[in-house]
């Protein structure tokens, strides 16, 4: 499985969002790869992605995707980013 | 200590900002001060927010200000700016914002150590709030972990 996250450099919220899906893929128990990228990379980095987090700001910009794109609202709130992880690739 | 150095001169208390602009400039200004990166790191700065919209409002209260690493950036830098009144950027869901983090990297790759510090720090709730009410620039050091 692999997470993409997504900001406008590709250094720092996308980093954010990189270290806090790892925490929560570790609290779930889950294995994935987690690459932070730069909207403008969004096609080259998230072809076999199952899942995208990002900035409503970006949600245009990354467009037509096979991956669940995931809005996160707050990039710090471990909880928010750990459901939004469970219900995309938590057994259900 | 994964984060960058903060000495004084990266530390803007209480500061007024009219727009969101005057904050980045603000926070890109302290690492112009303290020897991070040279003004066109601040444009740059700003220049994130024209193209991508506010999107460096990461958390309530708390714009996360930064650009790429480049010719701008003379050696990795942190910058703290609060602001005497709540600036608005925007957001959707975090605005006002109170605290400016600028951050600075010199390479990307080895700034990810610095990123985890920073996301374990602001993985409380309560530390945005702390570092707006912080009197002086040892206090915000004590807050963050980091070193002058």
């Amino acid at each position: 499985m692999k997470i993409v996250t997504i900001c406008g450099a590709g250094i720092g919220a996308s980093a954010i969002l990189k270290v806090n899906a790892e925490k929560a893929l570790s609290a779930l128990g889950l294995t994935a790869e987690v690459v932070a990228a730069d909207v403008a990379s969004v096609r080259d980095v998230s072809d076999d992605a199952n899942v995208i987090l990002t900035s409503q700001e970006f949600v245009d910009a990354i467009g037509e995707t096979y991956a669940e794109v995931i809005v996160i609202r707050n990039h710090f709130d471990q909880g928010e980013i750990t459901a939004a992880v469970d219900r995309a690739l938590g057994e259900h | 200590m994964p984060l960058p150095p903060l000495p004084d001169t990266a530390v803007v208390l209480g500061a007024s900002a009219s727009s969101w602009r005057d904050a980045l400039g603000l926070a890109g200004g302290a690492l112009v001060t303290s020897g991070a990166t040279t003004p066109a790191y601040t444009d740059a700065m700003i220049g994130m927010v024209e193209e991508h919209g506010p999107y460096i409002v990461i958390s309530p209260g708390l714009a996360f200000a930064h650009a790429r690493p480049g010719a701008a950036v003379l050696r990795d830098g942190l910058s703290v700016v609060t602001l005497a009144s709540p600036v608005t950027f925007g957001h959707p869901h975090n605005d006002p914002v109170r605290v400016v983090l600028g951050l600075a990297v010199a390479g990307v790759g080895t700034h990810l150590e610095s990123i985890g510090e920073i996301a374990n720090l602001f993985n409380d709730p309560g530390v945005t709030g702390r570092l707006a009410s912080a009197a002086s620039a040892d206090e915000v050091r004590q807050i963050m972990g980091a070193s002058a």
